[in-house]
């Protein structure tokens, strides 16, 4: 696809995106949404260091995690409005993120042990998180003051009680906004200079370096941005719940889902994420309507369903979704 | 302000009314006849809060369970209770997302989501859309003290557990003469209810001239205690109090065992294993003289220990969550009766005006004051042969406390 | 003691040392879990999600035999070990490699679907309930002075010693562990040479699914078992492997045993929660100085 009709595409698809609630009443429907956009977000975070730039990252929670900490504790701590937060919290993503890619990429690890590193990062964040407690309060969790009063809504970054327009729809914007952010970013990338190097990183960063591409310097840019967006997923996640702890910051679970929603979406695609996470989400909402259907309430039935859609679209569709469209297109993904 | 509190006491009186007298309420309810009650049952079902959400889910479902067979909602005419099931994977926004749903299912209330990270995540959905919701279990005094008018819970948080916890290990001593001084303080430290505790037992303790010698936080899930024991074995303690969820418990006890350290008194707070049918099963020799301050029923009801048959009959144990569960359904369930109307705000009323004392729990009438029931407590057990029995306070004991029993 | 202007407690060596014999049990237990995961690194080069489902499957397998035939754990290692080598051979063969198309990502996932239906398979057929194997020796041994070691304990130690030199002498002493080397070291030129990759693969996995079954075995007696129980191993696992060098057996054992007795070091003077940053330090710091481990060579 040529860039019009990507541009005529992606608007369109952001202009509904951004009309759903007018149309969808249901705050069941919205939420739904509203969970995968966040976890686009997440995957989005990921693709950029991992489809794009080859690194395969285990541990995205640390940043996500980290995003949502600092978030928390500027507020809890020291009394910062949760706007004067935000981007503190997105800057230490990405300083927790140079932090990590300076350490692993100057010691020149790659593929599976970049990928492990990863996971011992989010793993000894976890530890802290847990241990700190005069810093993190531990497993005790930092709650934040539920605002209940409409007007200052706004002003708190805080939409459960924000009237009813604002109420239905606020957290969706939040997390719309974040993601449309993303996917410009990455599509900005994608299109430029940057974009071109770390793809050659990915595919032979010895190669790339024989013509002159900084390897170094071009995953440590990729990890430092990943590291923000998946951190603005976690400033998200505490404005909505008001409560984050160890397990919910930096437990394998987001980790989890950051890498699933771009490897079957399409990896190193500015859709794929957003595919992905749709997909996922989908099939996800549709097991669970399969056995309530079926009549049972036993749990986990819904997610055996789950693992084996997992499974049989990698087996079918190893390209990931985008991957099978822009083939059917006839155009070799990537 | 003044007419809308008016409005509220009429309200509750005839709600009162028709709850006591099923006859009379029954005629002016046929309107409603045949609609169930959807009851959305939130609990963390999968994920690796699993096995307490299951039991929770099972307690819960019992209830609903028992209420239909016993002729449903009597001032809605009878009406059946309708199950809406919810499972929150362990994670508070799919908890949230639950809530979604069960507000489009439109449920008339909510009753879950026992870990206190997924309770703030739902209330607070549930506020939202003013749903009424009963906290199972819950435990950090924050879900109740954050002003929301829809959320209440049945049992005690924390706060009003340690107390209890500190009261009762200060009184064992005093009655037997004080014979311990020194104590270690073994908890979990990965989710509220540990990481709150240590630090108020210690407050507690030390005014009323124990010394706490070491406060030990350890993960969950753990692997190995021995570190935990062998610490244990130096300082030497006179009482060890840990407070960690069941298999932790278990593995500590065991490993107290397997090291042949031996404290004067083990006396739980919050203690996964300590008041727990299998694990004296399992365990008996471990499980000797342990005590627990913890969730349990009224020893003497015998509604209770039908429900305690109820629960071994299906192959499960007879623990805390259950009972939890099944006595905040049973409150919501009165609550609509009493509210005799399947009216969201009017049962959110009638939870805050309740005086429901047909439970099995040594709470005693409700009373509900800012969503907390304040006459919830928990009380003291201890191991004694083959039986959990309840040694404070005096008035459910069913025997006396072996203290010190080592 | 002052380190970094933490304080840290002064305990009686009879204390530390009993921690020690502690880390070398525990270190045990890791290296058991750690060598079926190693194996089929060093040979498929993949990283297995679903080792810890594996684990917790087996341990329910072992707990079945236990609770309706009576079998002993023990014992339960003859019937386990042939019966995990064929569910290996078969997950890899009829799932893994079949659904792969041979891509790192693909298998990686794969393998976590398989994890994720393993897992909540587990859920579904045996509910959440932990489960429990109570053998009469639980609390019987040997007195140690500083400690008292278990025969549950001492069972597993001796287990993971000769595991470990099974799984060696099979690997050279034997026509398809050399082939299984020859794979692992050289997978085209070992095609040329005529030796069916997709079969050693099988028998790689198949090999890696019996050490995981025999660590079930050895486990059982010790920790009650629930659907999540792979959790509790799996990330250790991948630093035992790591350090002692992927595809190493004998960097397996002693790296189990090394971050067996850090972890209760570190646990005994840092506190048993932040004590296990020790676990994630030392991970981080083998990969950083030395990513081919104790035992691996770089491929």
């Amino acid at each position: 696809m040529n860039t019009p009709t990507r541009l005529i595409g992606w608007t369109v698809a952001i202009a509904i995106a951004a009309l759903l609630p007018f149309f969808i009443h249901s705050g069941r429907w919205l939420d739904f949404v509203e969970l995968t956009l966040f976890v686009s977000l997440l995957g989005q975070a990921w693709n950029i260091l991992g489809g794009y730039g080859g690194q395969y990252s285990f541990g995205h929670a640390v940043f996500f995690g980290t995003g949502a900490y600092i978030q928390a504790m500027l507020q809890f701590r020291y009394g910062l409005g949760p706007w004067a937060a935000a981007p503190f919290a997105i800057a230490f993503g990405a300083l927790v993120g140079s932090f990590i890619g300076f350490l692993s990429f100057r010691y020149g690890l790659r593929g599976s042990y970049f990928a492990l590193i990863t996971l011992a990062f989010a793993e000894a964040f976890h530890v802290l998180a847990r241990s700190l407690v005069s810093i993190t309060e531990g497993g005790r969790g930092i709650q934040l003051t539920l605002n209940q009063d409409p007007a200052q809504a706004l002003s708190t970054f805080q939409f459960t009680f924000a009237g009813p327009f604002l109420s239905h729809a606020g957290y969706y914007y939040t997390v719309l906004f974040l993601l449309v952010v993303a996917c410009v970013l990455t599509w900005r990338m994608e299109a430029g200079r940057f974009g071109a190097q770390l793809l050659s990183v990915r595919e032979n960063e010895d190669a790339a370096e024989a013509l002159g591409v900084n390897a170094f310097q071009v995953k440590m840019q990729a990890i430092c941005l990943s590291g923000a967006i998946a951190a603005s997923a976690g400033v998200y996640y505490v404005q909505k719940f008001l409560f984050v702890d160890p397990g919910i910051a930096y437990g394998p679970g987001k980790s989890v889902e950051a890498l699933v929603a771009p490897i079957i979406g399409g990896l190193g695609t500015v859709a794929g994420p957003v595919v992905g996470a749709f997909f996922l989400h989908g099939v996800g909402e549709g097991a669970k309507g399969v056995i309530a259907a079926a009549g049972t309430s036993a749990p986990g039935l819904d997610l055996i369903l789950y693992g084996v859609m997992l499974v049989l679209v990698l087996a079918f569709l190893p390209r990931g979704i985008v991957g099978l469209f822009t083939n059917l297109l006839g155009r070799r993904g990537r | 302000m003044t007419q809308s509190l008016v409005k509220t006491t009429r309200r509750q009186l005839l709600a009162g009314a028709a709850a006591t007298s099923g006859v009379l309420a029954a005629p002016g309810i046929l309107r409603a006849q045949g609609a169930p009650v959807k009851l959305g049952v939130v609990h963390p079902v999968t994920g690796f809060l699993q096995f307490s959400g299951s039991q929770c889910r099972f307690g819960a479902e019992t209830a609903i369970a028992e209420i239909n067979a016993a002729g449903g909602i009597k001032s809605l005419g009878g009406a059946q209770i309708e199950a809406v099931l919810g499972d929150a994977q362990s994670k508070p926004e799919i908890g949230a997302a639950e809530v979604e749903r069960f507000q489009d299912e439109g449920v008339h209330a909510i009753v879950g989501a026992f870990a206190s990270g997924i309770c703030l995540a739902t209330t607070q959905a549930a506020a939202k859309h003013g749903i009424p919701h009963v906290v199972d279990v819950g435990v950090n005094d924050k879900i109740v003290t954050r002003g929301l008018e829809n959320t209440f819970r049945f049992g005690p948080g924390f706060g009003v557990i340690t107390k209890a916890g500190v009261q009762g290990l200060i009184d064992l001593n005093a009655a037997a003469d004080n014979p311990v001084k020194t104590c270690v303080i073994v908890h979990e430290n990965t989710t509220p209810f540990g990481s709150f505790m240590a630090g108020l037992m210690k407050e507690g303790l030390e005014p009323a001239g124990f010394e706490v010698l070491e406060i030990l936080p350890h993960p969950t899930p753990n692997k190995d205690f021995r570190n935990i024991a062998l610490k244990i074995k130096e300082l030497n303690p006179d009482v060890v109090i840990p407070s960690h969820y069941y298999n932790e418990g278990v593995l500590f006890l065991r490993t107290l065992q397997r090291q042949r350290v031996s404290p004067k008194v083990i006396y739980s707070v919050l203690g996964g294993a300590s008041s727990q049918y299998r694990f004296l099963g399992e365990f008996p020799e471990a499980a000797q003289g342990v005590f627990d301050c913890n969730h349990w029923i009224d020893p003497k009801n015998e509604a209770a220990q039908a429900l305690r048959a109820k629960t071994e009959a299906a192959g499960k144990s007879f623990s805390y969550e259950v009972f939890l569960a099944y006595t905040a359904t049973m409150f919501a369930a009165d609550a609509i009766e009493r509210a005799g109307s399947p009216d969201r705000a009017k049962i959110t009323e009638a939870m805050a005006a309740s005086t429901w004392d047909g439970h099995f729990m040594p709470y005693g009438p409700t009373a509900m004051d800012d969503g907390q029931n304040t006459g919830s407590q928990p009380l003291v057990t201890q191991i004694q042969g083959e039986e959990i029995e309840v040694v404070a306070p005096a008035d459910f004991a069913t025997k006396p406390a072996k203290f010190p029993f080592a | 003691m002052d380190v970094f202007g933490l304080t840290l407690p002064s305990y009686s060596w009879e204390t530390v040392a009993g921690s020690m014999i502690s880390g070398v049990f525990l270190g045990a237990l890791y290296a058991l879990v750690a060598l079926g995961l190693t194996i089929v690194y060093g040979v498929l080069h993949i990283i297995n999600f679903a080792h810890g489902a594996l684990l917790m499957i087996f341990m329910y397998a072992v707990y079945f035999l236990w609770s309706a035939v009576g079998l002993d754990p023990y014992v339960s290692l003859i019937i386990l070990i042939p019966g995990g080598f064929l569910a290996g051979y078969a997950l890899q063969r009829g799932v893994i490699g079949r659904f792969s198309h041979g891509r790192d990502e693909i298998t990686l996932l794969v393998t976590l679907g398989i994890a994720i239906i393993i897992e909540n398979g587990a859920l579904f057929a045996f509910s959440a309930t932990e489960r429990q194997v109570v053998v009469p020796y639980d609390f019987d041994g040997i007195d140690l002075g500083v400690t008292y070691a278990v025969w549950p304990e001492i069972a597993a130690l001796a287990g993971s010693l000769v595991v470990t030199v099974a799984v060696w002498l099979f690997m050279t002493r034997t026509d398809t562990g050399r082939a299984i080397q020859a794979v692992a070291k050289e997978r085209r030129g070992a095609e040329l040479m005529g030796i069916d990759v997709d079969h050693i693969y099988g028998i790689s996995f198949g090999i890696g699914a019996a050490c995981v079954a025999a660590a079930a075995c050895l486990l059982a007696p010790t920790y009650a078992v629930h659907p999540q129980f792979g959790y509790l191993f799996v990330l250790i696992a991948f630093t035992v492997v790591v350090l002692g060098g992927m595809g190493s057996f004998a960097g397996a054992l002693v790296g189990g045993f090394i971050i067996g007795i850090t972890e209760q070091i570190g646990r005994l003077y840092l506190g048993e929660s932040l004590g296990l940053i020790t676990i994630s330090a030392t991970f981080i710091l083998i990969l950083l100085l030395r990513p081919t481990g104790l035992f691996g060579q770089r491929q």
